[in-house]
Parts: C-alpha cells; sequence; structure tokens
C-alpha cells in the first residue's frame, strides 16, 4: 500500500500547450517535453514542473489559472485532451494526478472556450461572465441584521440534501466550454434551483429565473439543447434534473403576477 | 518617536454587556450621509465579502477588491468542518459563557478576553444571517438544523454543509456581495493585488494596486481601508493555504506603519495529507471533522510500521490520543493532536513511506454505524483524499499528517478592528484578535463573518463620525509618492532576471519554506530560530542578488507576481523568528521545547508573558521595537490547559 514515489515510475510525456499572448492575439499549440513527471504530480504540479524549466531556459512560462488545488475554489480548469477538467470523472483540473496518464503520452492542454469567456493568456480565461449572470439574481435579497431563528422554519432533510446538491457548482465554467451550444444552463440552473428550493428564495423565484436567464442571454452563452456534456464534465456532478428544474421555474415565472415588475420598494 | 495610538479601546463595564453598551453609544453616519463615504475593502473572503455587502447596503460607497477572478474564490471556500456557535439546539450545556471560554482556552489564554465574549455573542446571530441568506446547512429529518462536535469543545455547537461549510458560507456572502454590486453599491474590482497602503496626515486614505491582466499600477482614495486578506501561512511554503493566498497586503501596511501583533502565532492543522515529493505545491487538509468518527493511531512497536494497518492486531495498535487524553481523546485541539503525531513520528513509529504519518481509522466507526452514513458526513473528504493518494479510506485508514494552516497573528487591532493607523481596519484572519495562541477548529469561519456582518458596520460608522476628512483624491502627492515606489520595487523585482542567478523564484521560495519549517514550525527552540534569524537574511540576500525571474511588468506574468510575495515572505518570516525567539514560553501552537511540563505539554509563562507581543516596523533587517499590550484576565482563571 505504500506508496514511495521512488518506486514509482516516472514518465516522459509531450505536451501540445495552447499559446496566446494575449486577447485579440493569434494562438497556436506549441510542443514541450516533459521528463521525469512523477505519478504523484497533480496535472498542475507537472506544469509547475514543466514551468521551472521553462523558466530557467529563459522563456515565458506557460500561463494558468489556478487556487485552491483542492477541487472546491473553481479557479482552475484546463481542457485536456478535449474534455475539461480531463479524463476522470467528477474531478477539477487541480485533482487529476499524474497516475491517469503513462508514459510516452501526448497531452493537448487548451483553454475553457466559449464566445463568453474571452482569453487572457494562453490558458487564462475571463470568466466574469458567470458573476454578471449572479449579479442578475442568484441571491436572497436580505439585509444585514438580525433575522429570525434559524430553527424558525423548518426544511424537510431531503429538500435541504437537494439544495445542497445544488449548491454545490463550483463556478468553474467547465459546463460551458463541455457544451457545443457554449451554454451556461447548468450553471445558472445549480443557483436558481438551490433557492428556489429553500423557502427563503421562494419570495424573488420568479424575478429570480428571469434575471439570470435573460443576463446568460445578453453575455453570449448559447442555448440549451440537453446534450448532457455539462454534467459529464462537471467535476461536481451538478445534475442537469437542476436545468429541467429552472425551465420549469422559469415558465412558471412567465404566467407569475408581475411580481419582477416591482422595485426593491414594491410597487 | 513612535506615533501610534496604543489603546485597545475595550469598553468598561461587565464583560457580558461591553459590546450592548458600546453599540449604544458609538457614533452614527446618518443613512443620507453614508454614501458620502468612500470605503476601500480589499479582499472577497467571508471576511472582506460579508462587510463589503453590508456596508453597500448600509449606504457607503463601496470598492471590493479581489486577487482572483471572481470573489467567490477566496480560500474561506475550502473551509471544510463548519462553523460554531452558541445557540444550543442540542441542549448539551452551550452557552455564550462557554463558546467564549472554550475560545480563550483554546487559545490558551493569549487573546483578550472582550474581543472573544463578542465572538460568542454574535455567533447565534451569524447562523440566523446565513440561513435568511439561503445556506444549505445540514438538517435533522425533523427539519431542524444538525450539528457536530469539534476539537476543543465538550458540546455539539458546530453547524455545516456537507464537508464544505465554508463554500456554502462564502457562496452565501458572495451572493450578498453580488446583490450590491448589482445595485451599483459596491464597485468589484477583481484580479487586483493591494502592493501598498497610501497614508495621509496620519490616515490610511488608499490604496496602490496591481492590475494583473493589464500590469497597471491604479490609485484608489478613500476614507477608510479595510484590510481581509487572510493569513500568511505560505511563509512556509507548503500550507493548505491557495497557491494566491499571501503576505503582502498586510506586510505592506506593516512598513507603513501597522502594528504586527504576534506574528509567530500559526496553527499547525493535525489532518492533513502527508507530502509525496518535491513535486509538492501545496497541501490538503483533511476536516477535523473526521476525528469525530475517525481514530488516531500508530502502531506500537516499530517493526510494524511498514506493515498493512488492516494486518495489525488491535493489541498491537497504539490509540495515543485516547491514551493520553480520555475526556477528549481524538478530539483534542489542533496543537495538541499535532504536537502528538510529531512525537510519535520523531519516535520512529511514523507510518507511509516517508515515516511521517499516522493512521486516522475509520473501520470502527464503519462498523458501528455502517458505511452509508460515514459516506453522508464525510463522503466528499473520502472522495478528495482516494484522488490524491489513489488508497481508499473506506478500505484502508487514512494517512495524515500536520501541515501548516492558519495564522493566529495578524496586524494588531483595537477593539474596533482598527489597527494603529487610523481609518486602516483589519478584519478575519488578517487580524490578530480573538484566537490567541491556536484557534479552535471552526472558528475562523464564525470570525470572519462577526467581522463582516456583525462587528464592522457599527464600529466603521463610528470612526467617520468621530474624524473629519480633508478631501483626498489620486491627485494628492502622496499617492504619487507610493506609486512611485511601488514602481520601483516591480522594476526591481523584474531586474532580477538580469543579475545572473541561477535559482528561481521557486526555488528560492521552496528554501525558505524548509527553513521556516524547520526551525519556525511545531517546535521551536532557541537554537533552531537563530539559525533561522541566520537564514533567512542569507535567502533574502541571495534572492536580491539575482533570481530567474519572467520578464514583463506590463501584463499578466504569475512569475513576478510570485517574486514579489516571495520577497515580502522573505522579510515576513523574520519577524516571525524573531516573535518566536522572544517569546521564551510555549503557548498553544507556539511551542518552545525548552518551555514544556514533565508530560510534554505546553507549559505556559504568565508572569513574563501574558501579553500581545505588537512588533514595530524599523527597516528591512533592521531589529523591529517590540510594543506590549498586557492581557488582562477578568473572567476567567488561567489554568494550565488540560484534555486529560
Amino acid at each position: 500500500m505504500s506508496n514511495t514515489s521512488q518506486s514509482r515510475h516516472s514518465m516522459h510525456l509531450t505536451l501540445l500547450v495552447w499559446r496566446q499572448e494575449g486577447p485579440h492575439k493569434p494562438g497556436s499549440l506549441e510542443k514541450f517535453t516533459a521528463k521525469n513527471v512523477s505519478e504523484d504530480m497533480s496535472f498542475l504540479e507537472m506544469l509547475d514542473f514543466v514551468n521551472e524549466d521553462i523558466i530557467k531556459s529563459g522563456k515565458r512560462p506557460i500561463e494558468f489559472d489556478s487556487d485552491c488545488r483542492e477541487g472546491i475554489c473553481g479557479c482552475c480548469g484546463v481542457v485536456i485532451n478535449g474534455q475539461p477538467h480531463g479524463p476522470d470523472r467528477a474531478t477539477a483540473t487541480c485533482q487529476l494526478h499524474m497516475r491517469t496518464f503513462k508514459d510516452g503520452d501526448t497531452i493537448v492542454i487548451e483553454p475553457l472556450r466559449a464566445k463568453a469567456f474571452p482569453i487572457i493568456k494562453d490558458l487564462v480565461v475571463d470568466r466574469g461572465a458567470l458573476d454578471r449572470v449572479m449579479s442578475a439574481g442568484g441571491f436572497v435579497s436580505v439585509k444585514t441584521g438580525p433575522h429570525a431563528d434559524a430553527n424558525a422554519i423548518l426544511i424537510p432533510k431531503p429538500i435541504a440534501d437537494l439544495a445542497m446538491d445544488a449548491a454545490a457548482c463550483i463556478g468553474c465554467g467547465a459546463c460551458v466550454a463541455a457544451c457545443p451550444n457554449a451554454s451556461a444552463a447548468l450553471f445558472t440552473s445549480a443557483k436558481i434551483s438551490q433557492l428556489a428550493l429553500l423557502p427563503q428564495g421562494k419570495p424573488e423565484a420568479a424575478r429570480r429565473v428571469t434575471g439570470m436567464v435573460e443576463q446568460m442571454d445578453k453575455e453570449g452563452f448559447g442555448n440549451c439543447t440537453n446534450i448532457g456534456e455539462c454534467r459529464a464534465a462537471c467535476p461536481k456532478e451538478v445534475s442537469i434534473d437542476f436545468i429541467a428544474k429552472m425551465k420549469r421555474e422559469y415558465f412558471k415565472a412567465m404566467f407569475a403576477p408581475m411580481e419582477s415588475a416591482a422595485g426593491d420598494g414594491g410597487a | 518617536m513612535t506615533t501610534f495610538n496604543f489603546d485597545s479601546k475595550v469598553p468598561p463595564g461587565p464583560l457580558a454587556h461591553k459590546w450592548d453598551e458600546h453599540r449604544a453609544h458609538i457614533k452614527l453616519v446618518n443613512p443620507a450621509n453614508r454614501r458620502k463615504y468612500n470605503i476601500i475593502v480589499v479582499g472577497s473572503g467571508l471576511a472582506g465579502a460579508s462587510a463589503a455587502a453590508s456596508l453597500g447596503e448600509m449606504g457607503y460607497n463601496v470598492k471590493c477588491f479581489c486577487i482572483q477572478d471572481s470573489p467567490r474564490r477566496a480560500h474561506s471556500i475550502a473551509a471544510q468542518g463548519g462553523i460554531n456557535a452558541a445557540k444550543n439546539y442540542p441542549n448539551d450545556g452551550d452557552s455564550v459563557f462557554r463558546l467564549f471560554y472554550d475560545t480563550i482556552k483554546g487559545g490558551d489564554f493569549r487573546s483578550r478576553e472582550a474581543n472573544v465574549y463578542r465572538l460568542a455573542q454574535v455567533s447565534p446571530d451569524i447562523i440566523d444571517q446565513c440561513v435568511a441568506q439561503g445556506v444549505p446547512f445540514a438538517r435533522e429529518y425533523g427539519g431542524e438544523l444538525a450539528n457536530r462536535s469539534f476539537g476543543g469543545a465538550q458540546v455539539s455547537r458546530t453547524f455545516y454543509a456537507r464537508g464544505q461549510t465554508g463554500q456554502q458560507l462564502l457562496l452565501g456572502a458572495y451572493s450578498a456581495l453580488m446583490r450590491q454590486v448589482n445595485a451599483k453599491r459596491v464597485e468589484l474590482l477583481t484580479r487586483r493585488e493591494m502592493l501598498d497602503l497610501v497614508v495621509v496626515d496620519g490616515k490610511a486614505r488608499g490604496i496602490i494596486a496591481r492590475n494583473l491582466v493589464t500590469g497597471e499600477l491604479e490609485r484608489h482614495a478613500a476614507d477608510a481601508v479595510l484590510i481581509a486578506t487572510g493569513g500568511y501561512g505560505r511563509v512556509f511554503f507548503l500550507s493548505t493555504n491557495a497557491m494566491n493566498s499571501n503576505g503582502t497586503a498586510v506586510w505592506r501596511c506593516h512598513k507603513r506603519g501597522a502594528l504586527f501583533a504576534n506574528p509567530c502565532f500559526t496553527q499547525i492543522h493535525p489532518t492533513c495529507i502527508p507530502v509525496s515529493g518535491e513535486h509538492q505545491s501545496k497541501l490538503t487538509l483533511m476536516s477535523e471533522s473526521l476525528r469525530n468518527d475517525g481514530r488516531v493511531w500508530v502502531p506500537k512497536n516499530k517493526a510494524d510500521v511498514k506493515k498493512n494497518p488492516n494486518d495489525i492486531k488491535e493489541e498491537d495498535r497504539d490509540y495515543y490520543l485516547e491514551r493520553k487524553y480520555p475526556s477528549f481523546g481524538n478530539l483534542v485541539p489542533r496543537d495538541v493532536a499535532s504536537r502528538n503525531a510529531k512525537e510519535v513520528c520523531d519516535d520512529g513509529r511514523g507510518v507511509g513511506s516517508s515515516g511521517l504519518a499516522v493512521y486516522l481509522d475509520f473501520r470502527d466507526a464503519i462498523k458501528r454505524d455502517g458505511a452509508n452514513v460515514i459516506r453522508d458526513k464525510y463522503g466528499n473528504l473520502f472522495q478528495m483524499y482516494e484522488k490524491i493518494t489513489a488508497e481508499n479510506p473506506y478500505e484502508v485508514p487514512m494517512r495524515i499528517y500536520p501541515a501548516v494552516h492558519y495564522t493566529m497573528g495578524g496586524l494588531w487591532v483595537d477593539y474596533n478592528l482598527m489597527s494603529n493607523i487610523p481609518g486602516l481596519h483589519v478584519l478575519g484572519e488578517a487580524n490578530f484578535s480573538d484566537h490567541g495562541a491556536n484557534r479552535l477548529g471552526a472558528s475562523a469561519l464564525m470570525q470572519g463573518l462577526s467581522d463582516g456582518y456583525f462587528v464592522i458596520p457599527y464600529t466603521l460608522g463610528h470612526y467617520l463620525a468621530s474624524n473629519t476628512f480633508s478631501k483626498v483624491t489620486t491627485d494628492h502627492p502622496s499617492f504619487a509618492a507610493v506609486e512611485g515606489e511601488v514602481k520601483k520595487h516591480v522594476a526591481s523585482l523584474e531586474a532580477l532576471g538580469k543579475k545572473g542567478g541561477t535559482k528561481t523564484v521557486l526555488e528560492i521560495y521552496r528554501e525558505l519554506g524548509k527553513v521556516m519549517w524547520d526551525n519556525v514550525g511545531m517546535a521551536r527552540t532557541e537554537q533552531g530560530l537563530k539559525l533561522a534569524l541566520k537564514r533567512i537574511p542569507e535567502l533574502r540576500q541571495e534572492f536580491w542578488n539575482g533570481v530567474k525571474v519572467t520578464e514583463g511588468a506590463d501584463g499578466w506574468n504569475k512569475d513576478l507576481e510570485l517574486a514579489g510575495r516571495v520577497a515580502d515572505f522573505l522579510e515576513l518570516g523574520e519577524l516571525m523568528a524573531r516573535d518566536a525567539l522572544d517569546r521564551s514560553e510555549s503557548c498553544g501552537g507556539h511551542f518552545r521545547l525548552e518551555s514544556q511540563t514533565p508530560e510534554g505539554e505546553a507549559k505556559r509563562d504568565d508572569e513574563k508573558f501574558s501579553y500581545v507581543a505588537a512588533w514595530e516596523f524599523k527597516g528591512v533587517g533592521a531589529e523591529p521595537a517590540l510594543h506590549k499590550e498586557p492581557l488582562a484576565f477578568e473572567n476567567v482563571d488561567l489554568a494550565q490547559r488540560s484534555y486529560k
């Protein structure tokens, strides 16, 4: 059971990495050789390792985003051999380990591509569109201050659990990159569903779904046509049932009284 | 020559009434006047996001800066286990006083009574706030909130959302923040790194930030600056902190005159996944909540350490925490658990390839409750463990080892969360205030949200209403001066590559981390600390003599960003070692080998060290000045901590 890094094989890999100087610059794949890669390395540690050599040779390292490196912040995310976050199911790029690959492999590494995610540099993209979708309604309008006791409203465990399943989304954008339509439906529906399931989110459910869906369209995300690639790429396995829920919420909102017309102060 | 105000401003009166009395008497800003004030919030984690959202909603003009592409990525998101609150829902004897007492005791009597009491007092409000926001906390079948136990407590007061409580609380605060962004009450500036503080007429009036995409230096002016940039644990290179976590914002404030309090108080978390090799970029924590059901052990005999753990008989296992601390067992506080793990490994009984690991075993819990119950509680943690180690913890015990996790030290603040620089407020992990020498599990989330939702909205108003503000814009000469210094600093970092050094920034950084871990880590000695004080300046010299740095300050350049942060860590690390050397007692996470009880526990010296060590910067490499804020304990007895 022990795993000494010495006892494990080290690998030699060929990397084809997307290189792009800036948002409006042309890009292309550049070839790198990664030698002596340990299978205990995470995918991003492998890139760190390659970058060390590049820096030593005085060249420009491969730029990529990452932060927590434990699969929860949603900061990292590249397309590996055509799959956002790579070949392992339910695994963010930072949690993918090199033991998934074998000696001699060629790995193609590209950014998360979508019209709504302009490339900043190499593998780094701008996912600000997702934040703007959130700010269009992904919240419960409560003030900071005293509220009813947390146990005043009972929430059945199955409902709380389902809301938590939806809330597990890490906002990495892999669903968008995986979708042939570059739709953000899985991301948006996760937040809409979480809040629509809970009693706290119900009062403004209609204006939330309307606002977020409209913003999603405005940002240039495509429409959902129930392909399901998003779910396959999602590192948190957020269910596409939530997209169905979002659609139901949207139709409900269309036929709801004009609640969304009332501003903060009420009409 | 010291110009700072060193008054903790703890209100008079009985402990339980201080906060209410204070709130009843501090000054307020009229709602219509709030929009006239500009507030800068640096950081968007639990403390920063909750503060920015709350202040924006109150009507202030808020700018919130975050280093990542989105505020939702701040490292608060990685907190797993839970958040404490004195709700006493399980009716097991909890109260505000008991949470206060556990926190003071857990911190080994090195924190301020009044701050800690306030924290315990507002804790129930935090839960109510988060529930109102739609945070999906775990529930019982009856629909009520569920609780679990955490280290250092004998009650179940921890609220949780599976193993991702930090994520859910941060997304709650983030959604409140985005609501204010939508309402145009908060301006969000992402991918910005604060590189300096601008002080005008003795007051904090703005910051210089670098746009990490364009490389541009930006000036931002305000009437108050709130720092919520988290801890500085990455000075150790390997830690559970995120890649972008750094000490630069607090260090630059320190260099502008803000006192740095208790820098040596760092927390080494007992349950992390062990290091697998040189390539390791960071460590991953396994929530302390696992110690509710997992049993920590090592083989009794050194000969067994390489054996398959499942083949080691019950009588050959040493459940050392249960043996030594029968009343708290596996749930002793973090510092105690970490130290004991180190001790058994030093004794040659550590397991795994490196011998630097102990077992955390769920065999008995699975036998007792069934695998499904365990999966329900910890499923995502087990999955994370398996991803990293390729071992299934349902079948073989986890291997864990301590890792740097949290820094209790930070910028000195008074009761109002204001540093000694007027207008500069510090929230969350970035300040030093509530956890003393050791933080209890599930208390970081509590403190971040307490500071942001329930303290700063009151105390900031008091500061603004009590002062007059000359009109300061970014055209003020101070902004040009500070920006000039920052520009020079960035240029000198960029120039390092031309000096012919052969090492990379990362190589120097790893060496610094090793010096810190070996000498300013879990067990500290006079000799080791003196060695660190010699080695760190040498490394700093080596760094400035030339390292490989990627050129290009006029755009995205992660290598250059890292160089700036490492340059600051090479100064901050020295202060930590100095503070650790100066404090020759042991307390909480600060363990001086010279000061231990016959049983090997941390031995405090209350006569000499019952104070907050607040350091004043005197120049790079120059001896900093130590100022002491005495700690008075009027409501608790200073006892030697015992978890037996």
